[in-house]
């Protein structure tokens, strides 16, 4: 059986490998939407942190013989701290601003780390292994799924759930949304707000690195990866939504399995469909599918 | 004064300033190198081309010849617009006589025209299409390195007669692809191989899984990589992870560099075969070269791109003062009388239509056991000689052949 002259069989695959790369977008515009939702802050620094993830990753094999799975646990928290440096120093200063100013302060922010890395480490990138528990992979009849790919697709996913519940269901994701809409009377409930934001930029900036982890052992660790990915996942954040937690893990995985079917399709247009989905949300929805109109 | 002592008086005139005319444009030679300077060819061509060049310089002793030169570089992005921008800017308002290098044939072929509008120089040692010395060649241009035909014409040949007769082709979508996926599909079907498919993916691609799978449903023998640097890099990378090589299928890069080798680590680069027209551990030469640019480019090794670089420097600023002018046109023509002779290539020829002549190597990458010291990473399986390694003259379809 063929669609559209592909057959089915192939199809499946591609559906799967979508998902799979969605899993990455979603992982991203998920710090991303937590950052903004909740800081208001348009973090263009995220790129250059996950970059970073996947750098700490490197440098703890190299340097402290510990492999990936402690990298998954020290990299996020690593990273984590020198995002919560970063908003101590500069980014608290421009709450009360415009968000140009913040997108400004962390494009540039972006730009510098990413031009030291690719200075010190050049651009082809530096190699990475995979876990030796996840080497290998599964012939499910219709293609061969890498344990990895797998492993990266249920982890993320469990990663975004637990991040959604937290925020919208539980007592914790209760103070922080009543912080966004108004931070006075928060603090006078006797809840340290801007500790709670420091904390949540360090977390978003923490999912990050995290993603960074994650990517490290299937591509090359490498001082661009951030920067080529950043933009598509603004597209990602934009059509799901501003600030909506559940409208960027949706559409993370969504726009992953458009992604993969254009590249079956039509694969010249593969990185440029995102951006057209986008335009079209805007046109009919502004506020993209999930987002409330402000 | 009669008609027949004015004719004369301007004769004498004219001659007189001729050679006035021909020298050194405002007394500095002006190379630009311009090329990848941040993205994904920054490492094989980069930051180490504008070092090579630089190294030919004083190489070449030019201060003590009274000569000056001064080497700019910038970034074109892989955007034929923002290169094409800066080659105007260059050869207009900055006294620049020679482009060198450019990397992504999208934006030498723009470079190319350009410096054959304003009659300046251009010395390509990255870019790999054929069409630069083929329908798009200039008096004004010289491919130095290697070009498609060449990859084509030594992996093409050397996969084919190994038994790997089915091919599906993994393109990068722009000009440099759509010349190697033709010049390498021509030279399997003159074999009597077959193309089961082929798929073109965006410049700088990050996940190559779903094109993958498209090869390995075709279950063609070779999967051919009609892609540079990074990625293929990460083509290769991912096609371990989804067990093409344990499948039974073969890749082909087509064109690999040292810094992709290097990149990737031996344990995913082992038993690659490719082509290459210059290797840092080849003989003393290159091995001394190799040791001093490494030094001078935080320890990356140079790749052919690099050698090319040093080379048609070289090459340039000896046309220049046998000639003693930086004029395009002139200087380019001077470079094709002129044999060539320089540490890195050895002697060889400039062909009318631009295509410098040397001989190709095809390499095998090493196993992490045979690698005996840092980049240490090829065999020389064969070397092609001069004569066979590029296209024939007269089958480019050059029009400066024709005449």
């Amino acid at each position: 059986m063929t669609i559209l002259g592909v057959p089915t069989q192939a199809l499946f695959g591609q559906l799967l490998i979508g998902l799979i790369n969605g899993a990455f977008y979603a992982l991203l515009s998920l710090g991303l939407s937590v950052i903004f939702g909740l800081l208001n802050i348009i973090n263009f620094t995220h790129g250059a942190q996950y970059m970073m993830g996947a750098f700490v990753a490197y440098f703890l094999l190299q340097w402290a013989g510990l492999g990936y799975w402690w990298a998954l646990l020290i990299a996020p928290v690593v990273v984590g701290i020198t995002g919560i440096a970063l908003e101590r120093t500069t980014l608290k200063r421009l709450y009360h601003l415009d968000h140009l100013y913040g997108l400004l302060l962390t494009f540039g922010f972006a730009l510098i780390i990413q031009g030291l890395f690719r200075h010190e480490y050049g651009s082809s990138g530096l190699p990475y292994s995979m876990p030796r528990e996840l080497a290998g992979g599964q012939n499910l009849g219709f293609m061969f799924l890498p344990n990895y790919r797998a492993w990266v697709i249920v982890f993320s996913l469990a990663v975004c759930l637990t991040t959604w519940y937290v925020i919208e269901r539980t007592r914790l994701g209760s103070y922080l949304r009543a912080a966004t809409e108004n931070p006075a009377l928060v603090q006078a409930f006797g809840i340290n707000v801007p500790r709670m934001i420091t904390l949540t930029y360090g977390f978003g900036v923490g999912l990050a690195a995290l993603a960074g982890v994650l990517a490290a052992p299937i591509y090359q660790v490498n001082p661009l990866m951030g920067a080529d990915l950043i933009i598509v996942v603004f597209a990602v954040v934009v059509i799901g939504g501003l600030g909506s937690i559940m409208g960027s893990i949706v559409t993370g995985f969504a726009l992953g399995v458009v992604e993969g079917f254009t590249k079956v399709f039509y694969p010249e247009a593969s990185n440029t469909v995102i951006f057209v989905i986008m335009a079209l949300v805007l046109l009919v929805r502004p506020s993209g599918l999930f987002g409330r109109a402000s | 004064m009669t008609i027949a002592r004015i004719v004369a008086l301007i004769g004498v005139l004219t001659l007189a300033a001729s050679p006035a005319r021909a020298q050194i444009s405002d007394g500095v030679v002006k190379i630009g190198v311009l090329n990848d300077q941040s993205s994904l060819y920054a490492d094989l061509a980069g930051q180490g081309s504008v070092v090579a060049a630089r190294m030919a310089v004083e190489d070449y002793g030019a201060t003590a010849k009274g000569l000056k030169v001064e080497i700019v570089f910038a970034d074109h992005q892989n955007k034929a617009d923002v290169g094409s921008q800066l080659a105007r800017q260059w050869y207009d308002a900055e006294k620049v006589d020679l482009i060198l290098d450019v990397p992504n044939s999208g934006v030498a072929l723009a470079v190319n025209q350009i410096t054959r509008d304003k009659g300046k120089a251009f010395i390509v040692s990255s870019a790999a299409s054929s069409d630069l010395t083929g329908k798009a060649c200039s008096p004004n241009t010289i491919h130095w390195t290697y070009d498609t035909w060449a990859l084509a014409n030594g992996t093409g040949n050397a996969v084919v007669k190994t038994g790997g007769d089915t091919w599906f082709f993994i393109t990068a979508d722009y000009a440099f692809g759509h010349a190697l996926e033709r010049d390498v599909e021509a030279v399997v079907l003159k074999n009597g191989g077959k193309v089961l498919g082929k798929v073109r993916h965006p410049l700088n691609t990050q996940d190559f899984s779903s094109f993958l799978l498209q090869a390995q449903a075709s279950k063609a023998k070779i999967i051919g990589l009609a892609n540079a640097g990074g990625d293929t890099t990460n083509a290769i990378k991912q096609g371990a992870e989804f067990g093409i090589v344990k499948g039974g299928q073969k890749f082909a890069g087509l064109l690999v560099f040292l810094t992709d080798v290097h990149a990737l680590g031996l344990e995913k680069a082992q038993g690659l075969t490719f082509t290459e027209t210059f290797y840092w551990d080849l003989n003393e030469k290159t091995r001394a070269f190799a040791k001093r640019f490494a030094e001078r480019n935080r320890g990356i090794h140079p790749t052919m791109i690099h050698a090319g670089a040093y080379a048609g420097t070289l090459h340039y600023l000896k046309a220049v003062e046998a000639l003693k002018s930086d004029e395009g046109a002139k200087v380019i023509a001077k470079m094709k009388e002129l044999p060539t002779d320089d540490p890195l290539f050895g002697k060889g020829t400039i062909r009318v239509d631009g295509r410098k002549i040397h001989p190709a190597y095809l390499v095998e990458v090493k196993k992490p056991a045979e690698s005996k010291y840092p980049w240490d990473y090829y065999k020389i399986q064969a070397t092609i000689p001069a004569e066979q390694a590029f296209r024939p003259l007269d089958q480019g379809g050059c029009e400066l052949v024709k005449k």
